[in-house]
């Protein structure tokens, strides 16, 4: 009687039924767009992608270099099946997007992850009128409101030039793609060197082949010699707090960049000198800002605080739903990757 | 005189309240508190209180000595309206709040962080803070909303979060006393030990002043003030401890650890959590006949009968009760036993040998010759193969274990290394499954943490414990993982969860308790490890753990 739902939500992802193609799916299947390089997002096995050309290098990092994967820059459209599919800023980090589809005049969007500040680093989220919005939710709580991030920034070179002025390496916590470019392009380099994690040293290299423009950076190699650290900034992912990796930069302060830094319980859990609130998501005020500029009438809430966030959406008088799916937001930044490979393995 | 409109309001751009360049110096705690909370390193905690003692006021220094030493005003204002009132501000529905709630784990850190930004900025030092904060009891129910508000309208979150816990009276930090005692030590050059004496006692801010309190000698207000207490670290082998002859052994009893104060012909009782609780027990009043001016012992009150003691639960009755009646000193008798004498004969004798205090602790108690003063026997042993016999049977006589005291040591202040040792049993311990889990406080919160745990009676999973310790930081977020994915059901914070994890807990003590399901109730339940080699079905009944129940209340009748 009635025509399917443009999207879906099955087992293996959402899905578009008409264009049979999923998005960001998490099991193998034969067409999948993905919205940006996150592992959460861009998944292992399938057998044709759509990207954005700026995450080209590191998904074929990520995913194998002989992948097959077709990049569509932003705003322009490819139709399959008659549905028209074009993918937008999200602003989350470089070469992330929104995925609109349009089948005879209804359009959805998928958001994927998203912030509504501009970075000045990656292409700035830019709302799109739809019926249906598909967001994200990581930070759904009013309790979420970010600071403007000069002032973090501002935070972080002070607590940088604090730390070499007490003869300590500070070493920051963070996403290897994403955040750490955001950060590199906003430290102040004349305070001294930066080095970087072998993980963030190879997701730069992927960014650069696309075009990407990163500031100058050492790499941190078992022969860097410990004197050639005094006083510069180490740029890390979140799994080598604690390990041996850290001994290297004696004495160091350590210091980590996330969202959930707002809260102290976090903070405290993680023992780290300092924290940075730094999210590449948007806050509650953000997402219901998304939310209003997308005109959308109905609403689907995928991860985080979903069923707050969808609920206080229908007391607003839209009809908002909670959605199951596999994506973590920036959960993994502050969980142990162990477990959340683990986790990953329950499925 | 104290005006709560005083209040210098300085409007500012909303997003350059995050830039300040003057520290105002309510912002000045605010950053201490929260240095102190982000370390976990001892080197750094009293750095940071260093530096907060050598550039704060007099005024402002005595407010922190107060309020780290458990001093700070009573609540103020009902935490309900403030509650409400930053709800509004908010402008999020109650059942928003509360989500939020259960996420952040802290009410004070909650009304912080969703109340709106800031359009003012303020400049006053905590002493104003505090002096405004008590000044709210006297106004009225809208006075106050509007002072509060307002007052919350000139400070960044971090600010705000500080002074609601100063509001709501739940003001806690992470800090040791020894660590203030020891910064305030370094800050002003007086002994240690000088310095943690003249932070005990029963001084309040409004009657002191910093300089008063740690600079000046004063014996007067002395009369009432005990000495730290000497606290012991755990071993397990007590071999490594050298020769058996070298040590004093006495029972470790389960009751409240307290200092005895005859003084001046008055006489004071102090817990070692520092509080004043000689009115909890006027049983002890006629020690004050009994003993001479100037004695000071150490001990452990314990309820005791027919020269038995008794389960502390017992004592728990009593605490808390603001009337004493009859039945209740009938039904749970207290006395002191002795362990040791710091002052004799109005001299501190700290510093003469463990052997010495003992003996002169047996004769001062002898002639008080009182039925609610007893020595804490000591344990005879030869070989330490003979006190492992005598510890075995430590739970028949109530005791948590042995103490262990070098006959030469000194009496230190707080918990050394070397000379005091407690050798505890092992605890009690059963094999319990998770059913359900709700969110923690402070660290823990955000993640499930807190566990409810059942035992298998005919077929079905009857609770028997609630435990939120014990696990590593690691494992808390595999089983906090774990819940998210394996909900069956919500109520309100609660989730109850597919029963499939095995948890050995355990516990001090066992009681028979008829608010509980299970029929029991355990003292200071814990999570020893997960039992990832256990399946469900392995773990223990609700029978195993009666027969626990029994063993311990054989041991009370026997």
């Amino acid at each position: 009687m009635n025509e399917p739902k443009l999207i879906q939500f099955t087992n293996n992802g959402l899905y578009c039924p008409i264009a049979d193609i999923y998005i960001d799916p998490w099991r193998p299947v034969d067409k999948a767009v993905i919205s940006h390089a996150h592992a959460d997002h861009a998944r292992w096995g399938s057998k044709h992608y759509i990207s954005h050309p700026d995450g080209e290098g590191i998904l074929r990092q990520r995913l194998g270099e002989d992948i097959s994967l077709q990049t569509l820059p932003y705003r322009k459209s490819l139709s399959i099946n008659g549905v028209k599919i074009s993918l937008h800023p999200a602003g989350h980090i470089i070469g992330s997007s929104q995925v609109r589809l349009e089948y005879k005049g209804e359009v959805w969007v998928f958001s994927g992850d998203y912030k509504l500040e501009n970075d000045h680093f990656c292409v700035p989220f830019e709302p799109v009128k739809c019926n249906v919005f598909i967001t994200e939710s990581t930070f759904g709580l009013p309790i979420y409101k970010w600071i403007p991030q000069e002032e973090i920034f501002q935070q972080i070179n002070s607590w940088w030039k604090h730390n070499q002025d007490n003869g300590k390496v500070s070493i920051l916590f963070t996403y290897a793609l994403g955040k750490a470019q955001r950060i590199l392009h906003h430290l102040d380099h004349s305070i001294g060197k930066i080095f970087v994690h072998g993980a963030v040293w190879n997701v730069n290299e992927a960014l650069k082949m696309n075009g990407a423009i990163l500031p100058y950076v050492q790499r941190v190699t078992p022969e860097t010699a410990r004197e050639d650290f005094a006083g510069s900034m180490v740029i890390a992912p979140p799994s080598a707090l604690g390990s041996p990796w850290l001994k290297k930069f004696k004495p160091f302060s350590t210091g980590m960049a996330s969202g959930w830094m707002n809260l102290r319980g976090a903070k405290r859990r993680r023992a780290i000198d300092r924290g940075f609130i730094l999210s590449d998501h948007a806050d509650w005020p953000g997402l219901l800002q998304a939310v209003e500029g997308t005109g959308a009438q109905c609403i689907y809430a995928t991860h985080g605080y979903t069923a707050s966030f969808s609920r206080y959406l229908n007391e607003k008088g839209l009809e908002a739903h909670e959605v199951q799916t596999q994506y973590e937001g920036e959960r993994a930044e502050i969980t142990d990757v162990s477990s959340s490979d683990e986790n990953q393995k329950e499925q | 005189m104290f005006s709560i409109f005083r209040n210098n309001k300085i409007a500012i751009h909303p997003v350059s309240i995050w830039i300040n360049l003057e520290l105002s110096i309510l912002k000045q705690f605010a950053a201490l508190f929260a240095s102190l909370d982000q370390t976990n390193k001892t080197i750094e905690k009293v750095g940071y209180l260093k530096e907060y003692f050598r550039e704060a006021s007099d005024q402002d220094k005595l407010w922190v000595l107060a309020l780290f030493s458990h001093k700070g005003p009573r609540r103020q204002v009902n935490a309900t309206l403030l509650r409400r009132w930053s709800a509004e501000a908010a402008n999020v529905p109650d059942w928003l709040f509360e989500e939020s709630y259960h996420v952040v784990g802290d009410l004070a850190e909650t009304m912080a962080l969703l109340l709106p930004l800031p359009e003012y900025s303020q400049q006053e030092d905590l002493s104003y803070w505090m002096a405004f904060i008590m000044s709210l009891g006297a106004l009225g129910e809208s006075e106050k909303k509007e002072a509060i508000l307002s007052a919350w309208n000139t400070m960044t979150p971090q600010e705000r979060f500080v002074f609601t816990k100063l509001m709501t009276g739940s003001f806690r930090i992470g800090v040791s006393q020894s660590l203030v005692t020891r910064a305030v030590a370094e800050v002003t050059k007086i002994d240690k030990a000088i310095v943690a004496h003249r932070l005990m006692g029963n001084w309040q801010q409004g009657d002191t002043s910093f300089r008063k309190l740690i600079l000046e000698e004063n014996d007067e207000d002395n009369l009432s003030r005990p000495y730290p207490f000497f606290l012991a670290h755990p071993v397990d082998k007590p071999e490594d401890l050298g020769q058996p002859a070298a040590w004093l052994a006495e029972w470790k009893w389960d009751g409240i650890r307290s200092q005895l104060i005859v003084r001046k012909g008055k006489l004071y009782l102090w817990s070692r959590g520092e509080d004043l609780i000689t009115d909890k027990f006027p049983e002890f009043q006629q020690l004050l006949q009994q003993l001479p001016d100037g004695t000071v012992i150490d001990g452990e009150i314990l309820p005791y009968k027919n020269e038995k003691p008794l389960s502390f639960a017992l004592l728990q009755t009593r605490i808390g009760r603001k009337n004493l009646t009859k039945k209740i000193l009938n039904d749970a008798p207290v006395i002191i036993k002795a362990y040791d004498m710091l002052e004799f004969g109005g001299a501190d004798i700290r510093e003469t040998s463990q052997g010495e205090r003992r003996h002169l602790l047996e004769q001062t108690v002898a002639s008080a010759n009182s039925p609610v003063l007893i020595v804490s026997p000591k344990i005879t042993f030869a070989t330490w193969d003979e006190l492992h016999k005598e510890r075995a049977t430590s739970r028949e006589k109530l005791a948590e274990g042995i103490m262990l005291k070098r006959l030469d040591a000194t009496y230190q202040v707080g918990r050394k290394r070397g000379d005091w040792w407690k050798w505890k049993i092992d605890a009690l311990s059963i094999d319990g499954v998770l059913i359900y889990a709700q969110k923690g406080h402070g660290r823990r919160a955000d993640i499930y943490s807190d566990y409810t745990f059942a035992v298998w009676h005919e077929g079905l999973l009857v609770p028997f414990a609630k435990a939120y310790s014990g696990l590593t930081d690691q494992e808390m977020n595999k089983v906090d993982a774990f819940v998210k994915r394996n909900t069956k059901e919500k109520f309100g914070p609660v989730r109850t969860v597919k029963p499939s994890l095995v948890f050995e807990i355990g516990f001090e003590g066992i009681q028979e308790s008829n608010r509980h399901k299970s029929g029991v109730a355990l003292r200071f339940p814990r999570i020893l490890r997960w039992r990832l080699d256990k399946k469900v079905e392995e773990a223990n009944t609700l029978d195993e753990l009666k027969e626990l129940l029994q063993i311990y209340q054989n041991a009370e009748k026997a």
